[in-house]
This record gives structure tokens, sequence and C-alpha cells, in this order.
């Protein structure tokens, strides 16, 4: 069960801060974001390189900590949390979409998407019925069979998509999600997220500086130098 | 979880091919090394047992200090009777008397300068077991074997002789009393005893012939004992020679009756202790090669699959999970490599130790006394000599290598995938 006080905040973060270690110096990526983002938001964070749009994301998928202030992702406290929790929390509760697709090559397209669900040590008949459907929301139940190297760049994030959506999750954090794809790959793939994000009510959270991506987003907010410099809604 | 690691192994054969003809090559060639050595501890043990010391064998005290080196003056008197009470004993050993001299051989019909022999006298009676541990049958070259009279010549010493059975060879050697004589003996059969040293030396008459001509009646140089299963059984043959010697030793104190096992008799003791610990350290040896090859592997494996190490964390999989699936992956190759390795181990030594391996033309100028066939012995323990260590290696290479995911940064996962 989430420990969440209000059942519509998904993140929170507060005044937050992360510096890096760069010699005798020190890089400081972010400087003081304080955020909101809410159940069924499709939002993107935009911005140049070195804006710090990663370190955020990484900061909401409880991949890093940061070195002041506080992030509260699905009513849990990220920088109190042991690495094992916030695996636990990644593992249940976060979806991935990385740029460069990252399936597991040895495995086809319906092991990739199984993947999470044996992480969550879930049973071989629900198992089925739910990679199937997510490989079917993406339109690819047909080459449920077919390896990585078999698919397209366009559908091996469809896989990657359904990958991160098969447990349900209630967030999915995606990095430049069509960065490796033309345009129409980008637009099939953006309108398949926003038809999940529209059923399913799952909150996303972009990392892009895409205009096609950026077009498709209800909620912008632009970092500069590691703050918010714009957070426009519509 | 355990059927998709499995896959994994299944079908990324750089992940699985090389660690497992690793281990299946090092468990095999340590289970090969075990029976071989195994099998060559017998091979040499039952040539010297049989021709030369017994698994135990009694002797004058005087005699047991020479060693190997033997003084006719020094013989175990009354031997009727030492047989009988040492067969009542120790019932589990068959003993046997046998009369050992030597001296220069020659042939009456070449004329040829004289040479050096090994006599051995033996019961050659038909029903008796000597004939079939000697294997005199066998070895029958030519002519007959000597139970009625004459001698029987190892097939090199009668072609060095140039003398075939029916002809007549001179033997100049120690009587009894301490007088030197020439006595002619017809050549009654030649033999190939299947050691090149014996072949090359040795003369077996009848025992009950060398006590008469020698003037020894009731005599032997010394009296060997066998096991009855046909095994020596180092631990039990020290035992016996113990408590044998610690009896009160009767008659004179340069005759009084010793006992030794046959690790004392032919000085085998070091070597039995070598031999014991040189399978050890074969399988360590190998152990270790096979653990540092294993662990380069699984060292190159990491790099490899760097990125769906970082996939695999991204998503929610702990490090320990991880590192628990790379040590799964280990088990299962350990598994299937260790067992095809004693697998083609056993293959391999089940045919040396049916077929042997026949090295007569290395030992033609060989003294040691060892069967000119080698042969492998496969025992209870070699089914499972390479497997534990085979295992144990695949585990430690797997287990070293995989320390590094410890040291991988969540924090930098994003950037290392989008790479």
């Amino acid at each position: 069960m989430l420990n969440m006080p209000d059942n519509n905040l998904i993140v929170e973060t507060v005044e937050l801060v992360k510096r890096y270690p760069m010699g005798r110096q020190e890089l400081v990526a972010l400087k003081g974001v304080s955020l909101r983002f809410c159940r069924g938001e499709f939002s993107g964070v935009i911005g140049p390189s070195g804006s710090g749009k990663t370190t955020l994301l990484n900061i909401i998928g409880t991949l890093d900590v940061p070195s002041s202030g506080s992030v509260r992702v699905l009513g849990e406290t990220v920088e109190r949390l042991s690495p094992a929790a916030a695996a636990r929390l990644r593992s249940r509760h976060i979806g991935f979409v990385f740029q460069t697709f990252n399936l597991l090559p040895v495995y086809t397209a319906y092991e990739n998407v199984e993947f999470p669900l044996l992480l969550l040590g879930m049973g071989a008949q629900e198992r089925r019925r739910r990679v199937m459907a997510a490989l079917e929301w993406v339109g690819l139940a047909d080459r449920a069979n077919s390896r990585p190297a078999q698919l397209s760049g366009g559908e091996c994030q469809r896989v990657a998509i359904a990958r991160a959506m098969v447990k349900e999750p209630a967030l999915v954090l995606a990095d430049e999600p069509t960065a490796n794809l033309d345009a129409e790959n980008s637009h099939h793939i953006l309108e398949t997220m926003q038809k999940l994000n529209q059923e399913l009510g799952t909150t996303f959270i972009f990392s892009t500086h895409d205009d096609k991506v950026i077009g498709y987003l209800r909620r912008r907010i632009r970092l500069v130098d590691g703050r918010v410099a714009a957070d426009e809604t519509g | 979880m355990s059927w998709f690691v499995i896959k994994g192994i299944l079908r990324d054969r750089s992940r699985s091919l090389f660690p497992l003809v690793v281990v299946t090559v090092g468990v095999a060639l340590a289970v090969f090394l075990d029976a071989y050595l195994r099998g060559a501890q017998d091979s040499i043990f039952a040539a010297t047992a049989r021709l030369a010391t017994g698994h135990l064998r009694v002797v004058p005290r005087a005699q047991a200090e020479l060693g190997n080196r033997y003084d006719f003056r020094f013989t175990l008197k009354d031997i009727d009777s030492l047989v009988s009470s040492l067969s009542q004993r120790y019932p589990e050993i068959s003993w046997h008397p046998r009369f050992r001299f030597s001296g220069v051989i020659r042939s009456r019909k070449t004329g040829l300068p004289g040479m050096p022999f090994t006599g051995l006298g033996v019961d050659l009676n038909p029903e008796g077991s000597e004939r079939k541990r000697l294997r005199l049958g066998q070895g029958l070259i030519a002519g007959g074997l000597p139970e009625s009279g004459g001698a029987g010549l190892g097939f090199r010493l009668a072609q060095q002789l140039g003398v075939v059975p029916g002809d007549t060879v001179v033997i100049v050697t120690t009587r009894a009393d301490g007088e030197l004589m020439e006595i002619p003996l017809a050549v009654a059969g030649i033999i190939r005893f299947g050691v090149t040293a014996l072949d090359r030396q040795l003369l077996v008459m009848d025992i009950g012939e060398v006590q008469t001509l020698l003037g020894a009646g009731h005599r032997a140089t010394e009296l060997l004992g066998f096991f009855q299963h046909g095994f020596y059984d180092d631990r039990r043959a020290v035992a016996l020679a113990r408590s044998f010697n610690l009896q009160p030793a009767g008659g004179e104190e340069q005759s009084a009756p010793v006992m030794q096992a046959l690790r004392d008799a032919a000085g085998f003791g070091s070597l039995i202790e070598l031999i014991n610990s040189a399978t050890g350290l074969v399988v360590f040896i190998f152990v270790l090669a096979m653990a540092v090859v294993l662990l380069n592997a699984g060292l190159l494996n990491s790099l490899r699959r760097y990125q769906e190490i970082g996939i695999r964390l991204a998503l929610g999989e702990t490090k320990l999970q991880v590192y628990g699936s790379l040590l799964s992956e280990a088990f299962f190759i350990g598994i299937a490599g260790s067992l095809l390795g004693t697998l083609l181990g056993l293959g391999v030594s089940w045919y040396l130790q049916t077929h042997g391996l026949d090295i007569s033309g290395m030992m033609r100028n060989a003294s040691v006394v060892m069967e000119d066939v080698l042969r492998a012995r496969i025992a209870g323990r070699t089914f499972f000599i390479g497997f534990l260590p085979g295992l144990a290696a695949t585990f430690a290479g797997s287990a070293l290598a995989g320390l590094s995911i410890f040291r991988r940064s969540p924090a930098r996962l994003t950037r290392e995938l989008a790479e």
C-alpha cells in the first residue's frame, strides 16, 4: 500500500538541490527545484543539455538522492530510502523508458515485457495475461516471439513502453524516448503513451528537448541552469 | 526466475559456452588424472607385489636390514611350520615361500662371457597360485615350465645368451654352506615376464629344486603374503606387520622373522604418500587454474553485460538479486560442465582401464619393476573428485567477477543507458 497523504499527489520536490563534486569545485545541477506532479499528468521537463533534466528524473526515479531539499515519490521520502527499498519502489510502482530502448537482447519481446513481473514474483497465468495485454496496448502482440534484433527501432521502443506499463505503475519516467526514432515512429510512440495515460490514468514525466514530444505534453516545465524557469499547462 | 536465467544461458553462447568448455575440460582432466594416478599406483604396486615383495613379506631380521640386497646366508628356517602358523593367525593373507639367489650365468653352447642373473625359486605346482601370480603360463614363449626340473629364462636373458629350450646353461652361485659352485641347468622354457627388468635378468626354478641344489632344505629367503581379495591395502598391511613385529622374536636374533608391508619392503612409503598428495595437488591446481580462467571470463562477461546489468538495476532488481542471478548462472553452468567433464573423464579413464596403454617400448632399458601395460583405475571417488571442485571453481570465478556489480552507481545508470 502506498503511504500517500494526498491521493492525487504522485511526486513532490521541495527546494531540491543536487551538487556533484568536480575535483576541488562542485557542479550544482539542481538549484532549489520545487515541483508537484499529480495522478494522471502527462508532463515533461524540457530544456537544453546540462539544464538538470536527467538529474531531476534520476532523483524522482529513486536512482539518486538529493544533496539537500526533499523528494516524496508515491508517499515515500526518497532521501530516506535504503538502496533495497528504492529498488522495491522502482520495481513495483515506477516504469522507465530510455532513449536507447535498452531491451535485454537475448530475450524475446514477450520475455522482456515479462521481466518486471518476474521481479514481482507474479504467478505464471497472471503474467501471461498481463504481458499479452501490454503487447496488445502497443500493437505488438504478433511480434511477441521476436527478439530485439528482429524488431525495428520503433517496435523496440514500443516493447520498452509495454515493459514499463505491464505492471501498471503509478508513474512512468521517459528519458528522451524519441531521440533515436524518426518522425513517424515518434508520433506513433507518443500517441501510444498518450492513450495509456488516458486509459490507465498513469502519470508520465518526460525529459526532453524534442519539439515533437513537447507538442504532446499537457504540462511543460522548463529548466534552465538547474532552476525552474517556467511551468506551463495546456 | 530460474527458467528465465537458464533461457539466457542457453541463448547467449558467449555467456555460457566458454565457461562450460573450461569447466568440462578441467573436470575431465581432474577425473582422468585421478584415475590415471590410481592406475599407475596399482600397476607399480601389483608388479612389485607379485614379482618382488608381496603385499606383506616375512624375512630374517638380518635380511630386513639389508633391504632389497639379498644375502643368501640369511634364510627363514623350518618354512612349512612358519607358513602354517601365519596362515592360522592371518587368514586374510595367503603365504608363499620364495627363494632368491644370484650369480653369473653362461651358455655352454655359445661360449659367450657370463652375465649376472637373479634366480627365483617358487612353487611351480600346477595347482598352486604362484604360477598364475607370476603369469608364467601366459608368458611362456617357447618350451615348457620347469616344474619338473631345469630353469625358465627371461626372454631377453635367453636372447643375450643365445639359448633355446633344450640347451644347457651353467650358473655359478653360492651354496647354503658358503661353497661357490657351478650348476648345469637345462633350459626348460623361455618366458616373457612383462617387466623389462626381469625379462633381462630372471631365471625361474621350482623352489624344491632350488632348495636341493643349494643344500637349503626347508628354508626360504622370504615368505610373501598376498591379500585374499587381491588388492594392496596399505593401512591394513602396515597394521598387520606392526602387530606381528610386536610379538617376541623366537630363535636367534639375526634369523628371527620380521614382517614388512609392501611400502617398507619396496621403499614405497614416500611414493604412496606422494601419490596420495599428488592427486590432491593435481585437483587443487586444476581448480585454481579453472577459477582464474573463469574469473577472467566472468570479468569480460561483466563488461559485455554492463548494459544489461544496468537495465536490470534500473528496472528495480537489487544488486544482491543481480549478483544472485549471476551465481545461479554459474551454478547451472557449473553443474552442466562438471557433469559433462565427469562423464568425459570417466569415459577416457574407462577406455584406459579396459584397454590399457602398452609402454613396453619405453621400458626397454628401464630397471623399474613395473607392468608393461599402464591402466587407469576408476574408484568410488573418481566419480566426484572433479564434480565439486568444478562447481566450486565456477562459483568462485563468478562470485569474484560479479562483485563489480556492487560498485555500480545507480545515479549514473540513466546516463550509462543512454550511451
